[in-house]
Parts: C-alpha cells; structure tokens; sequence
C-alpha cells in the first residue's frame, strides 16, 4: 500500500458506486495542462499522472475538501459537487 | 413535503447547530438539513471549543456535552528542521472552572449540540443534499434536495454549509473561492493510554495542552501545524494556503508525514495508533474576503460566509456566534411582524459589526496580503532564530560578544538592515 493508501484505509465511506460525484470535464485541458498539479495537491491522492500524460481520477477516497475544484482556477476544468445524501466519507471523529 | 416552515437551515455544523436551535427557543418552526449519515459526520475541525461562545446559547453545556480536555497550557513554537523556539504559557487561572477552553472531537460534538437543537423542537433529516436554492423573483423561497421531488419551501434559508458553500456560489450570491482565500489543512487521530498523554505533556486527568506551530514545517509556504491533546487521543496536523500548495511538489499527507517525523514531535505520538486521517478547507481570506452575508430571504453564517480569524486560529466560535445572531434576527422579525427582506435582514450585518466577530477580522484585516507577499516570515525568521539560539546556549570557547556580533550579522545579511526594519514594521500593521 502507498502511505496514502495506508491513510485512507483507516477512514470509513459509504462510496456510491458508479454515480462518481466529480468529473474532469474535459481529458484534453488536462493533458495539455503545464503542472496538473491536482495529482499534487489532493490530500487523498484522487488524481495521477498516467503513462499518456493524461489525468486519472478516481473519487472513492475523496474526502470532500473541494481542492480540486479551486485550484484549477486557470481552467475551471473540475466539475464537483457533493456526494448524495449519506454517501462519501462519512469521520468517525473528524 | 408539503409542509412550510419559518426557516431551513442547511448544514448541522457549528453554525447550522446553534442557528436551529436559537430560532427553534424562538419559537420558529425550523427544518435543518445535513448530507452525513448523522450530524458532524462530514465535520472537520481541530478541534477546540471556546466556552464563551456556545455558553451564550447553551448556558449549563458543561453538564453533558462531550468535552475532551480543558486546556491549561499554550505552546508556540517556531520551528525550523531540527529545531523549535518557542513560549510556554500554562496557568493554574486555567485550571479553575469555569473553564474557558476545550478540545473536542467533532463528530460527537456535532451530535450532542443537534440533539440538543432538536430536543428544542428542530426537525432534522440527514442524509439529504440541498442541490439548490429556490428562488422567485429574487428571492429565496426554499431549498431543492436530492430526495425525489423534495422542494421544501420556507419564508427564509440560513446557509450554514460550510467552507465549500456550494449553494451561495450555484446562486450567484458569491464568486468561487479563490485559492488565495483558503488553507487546506490535513491532519490525524491518533490514540494513546490517557496516562501516557498525561505524562508526556505533564498534564493531570482532563487537563490538555495545544501547542501552535510555525516556520518550516509549511516548508516554505503560508502556513501552521497544530497539535492537541484530547482524553485519549491527539490530533495533530498541518494546514497552507491553496495557492501556495500550487506552486510546489509536495503532497499534503506528504507534509503531514514530514511534521509527525520532526524530532520534536515524534517522541509525543511515538507507539500511537493512527485511527483516521482527515482534509479540509478552511477559509482563511478575511475581513476583505467576506461576501454579501444576506439577502431577500436568505442569510449565511459560519465558515460559508468566511468567517475564521486565522491569526488567533477561531473558527468554531465565530460560526455559534454568527449562527446564532442570523437566527436571532429572524426570531426578532417574526416577533415584529416583519417580512424577511433583505431591507429587513440587515439587521444581521449590524449584529456582526457589533460584535467580536467584525471588530476581530477587521483588526487583521490587512494580516493575509502581508504574509502572501512576505514568505520569509515562514522559512528565513524560523532559521535565524534558531541559529542566534543556537550561537548563544552552545558553550564552545567563542566570546559572547562576538557570538551576538555574528547574529546581528547573519540577520542583516539575510535580510539587510532595511529589510529587518521593513519586515518589522510589516509584522505591526498586520496585527496593529
């Protein structure tokens, strides 16, 4: 496990499988983007460089910061919104 | 839901909490709506409770709210990779009741205040999103949520949904939150014997210590850590300026690590077990950062209307507190017979500006633009110091008057005797 793997492991969510409450609205800008730097600064490490250059995303870790969101201020390439009711991560002390 | 009520309160955090149950004691009919399973299950804070704020509306809290530890001891440290200087300030005066001071842990917390804004007459659905506002003819006259054709329809809406106020934004009341205007902060729980604790920070049952971080373990950005102690527990963690995280290639848990590894840290959490790991936005833009607070219908507290004196590291006791002066002046409308208009709803801001909440952020209202642009506060002070600390304790043969001469040189070579004297006067009006 990755040490933010090993982080999330200890954290407890309700994920709403296949309704993912972020998304990349366009692949393109992310490819293009200088310093992609959500695959930096997300605390939960949702997004990675892939081999293509492109950005993965994957938000069953998301802890609802809304980091993402605000750093890709250049683009606004992020579209975000709150899980459903009761689903997401859900602190057992926060 | 075919059912109106005087108000609906989104969120059942700090700020959603105390303005549900002040206008349910006001006798309104008030429906509060939370995403979590339960309330605080999306809440993150530190966290400390000041007493002074929720006393104000909940005046025996003492008797059963959950509380960690009250705190008799105040540490600051200013650290740079091996080091940290710092006061000490720990007070019997502290120790007395009543106490001034908690730490708490938020998802029982969150849950002990809405139980008790219920036990008052709140109706409270969680597991429920507001998706957005419903308005007509400019102005607010309800919420949509995520349950099937669930538009509730109230004559006013307290926004109370936190650092990311989705709804304000979705309704053209605020512009996006810019990354300069926000720190994100991560951090863990983690658990220990309480006697440990106890020892470890010299502390007796119940008596807790924070200490307040600066200087290098923001490794270069604008930037603090913190670490607390609660009954059981610590929490610990670090928090930047987003547009200060943009600029570097360090992760938050990255940090997070780096800060737990420090020499002065590492002993206090040594053989704990980390139980969860947290992320959140606070906001920390201020005085100049704070958006139109009402409007026809509509009113925003806590941390959705920016509302966080980053300095003096408050945030929970200025969401009770706006919290519940946007109820009050919805429950003193109610009683004069008067409609929610934004006209009327002014009232709100004037509570604001009277109280310790606008005095405080417009006090330190210039402090964030003079740390964006003097980043040296964090990295070159933390490491003069701590070599002029150094230079002086080390006993090693060298005269200390030469010792002083090469700290005053190492301090205007970094800076350079204008440099020292700008840096100062900087430092005064960011917190005259």
């Amino acid at each position: 496990m990755s040490k933010i793997e090993e982080k999330l492991f200890q954290d407890r969510y309700r994920v709403d499988a296949g309704r993912p409450h972020i998304r990349i609205k366009d692949a393109g800008l992310c490819r293009d983007c200088r310093n992609q730097q959500c695959t930096v600064c997300c605390p939960a490490g949702c997004y990675s460089r892939e081999a293509g250059g492109q950005v993965a995303l994957t938000t069953d870790g998301c802890l609802e910061c809304g980091t993402c969101r605000i750093i890709c201020d250049e683009h606004r390439n992020v579209e975000w919104e709150w899980p459903r009711g009761g689903f997401g991560i859900l602190f057992k002390f926060g | 839901m075919a059912e109106t009520f005087d108000v609906i309160v989104v969120g059942a955090g700090m700020a959603g909490n105390a303005a549900a149950y002040t206008l349910a004691k006001g006798g309104l009919k008030v429906l509060q709506i939370e995403r979590g399973e339960t309330p605080g299950s999306k809440n993150v804070q530190g966290a400390i409770l000041y007493a002074d704020a929720i006393e104000r509306i909940i005046p025996d809290f003492r008797e059963d709210a959950p509380l960690e530890r009250h705190l008799i001891e105040q540490r600051v440290w200013v650290m740079d990779d091996a080091s940290y200087m710092g006061t000490h300030y720990r007070s019997e005066d502290f120790n007395k009741p009543p106490y001034n001071r908690y730490t708490i842990i938020r998802a029982h917390f969150d849950q002990w205040f809405n139980k008790k804004a219920r036990e008052a007459g709140v109706l409270t659905i969680c597991e429920t999103t507001v998706t957005e506002l419903l308005q007509e003819g400019g102005r607010v006259v309800g919420v949509r949520t995520d349950r099937k054709g669930a538009e509730i329809r109230a004559a006013a809406v307290i926004l109370a949904d936190g650092a990311n106020s989705r709804l304000a934004v979705k309704a053209g009341f605020q512009p996006e939150v810019r990354p300069e205007n926000v720190a994100l902060a991560v951090k863990e729980i983690h658990f220990l014997p309480q006697e440990t604790i106890e020892s470890r920070f010299n502390i007796g049952e119940e008596e807790g210590v924070v200490i307040e971080m600066a200087g290098k373990i923001s490794a270069g950005m604008m930037g603090t850590g913190f670490l607390y102690t609660n009954k059981e527990s610590i929490t610990l963690g670090v928090g930047c300026m987003l547009s200060d995280f943009k600029e570097q290639k360090v992760t938050p848990y990255e940090l997070l690590d780096r800060m737990k590894a420090h020499p002065s840290i590492a002993p206090l959490i040594a053989g704990s077990e980390m139980k969860e790991y947290a992320a959140h936005l606070i906001p920390e833009g201020g005085y100049n950062a704070i958006p139109q607070v009402y409007g026809d219908g509509w009113l925003i507290s806590g941390d959705a209307g920016q509302f966080v004196n980053g300095i003096h590291r408050e945030g929970s006791n200025l969401a009770i507190t706006t919290g519940m002066l946007a109820a009050q002046t919805l429950v003193e409308l109610k009683a004069a017979g008067r409609p929610f208009s934004a006209v009327n709803l002014a009232a709100y801001k004037r509570k604001l500006d009277d109280s310790f909440v606008m005095k405080d952020l417009k006090k330190y209202r210039r402090l964030p633009e003079i740390f964006h642009h003097n980043k040296h506060f964090f990295t070159t002070y933390p490491e003069l110091f701590s070599k002029a600390a150094q230079t002086l304790i080390r006993v090693d043969g060298v005269d200390k008057k030469s010792k002083e001469k090469a700290i005053k040189q190492s301090f205007i070579a970094s800076r350079s005797l204008l440099g020292l004297i700008g840096d100062a006067f900087k430092f005064w009006r960011a917190v005259e």
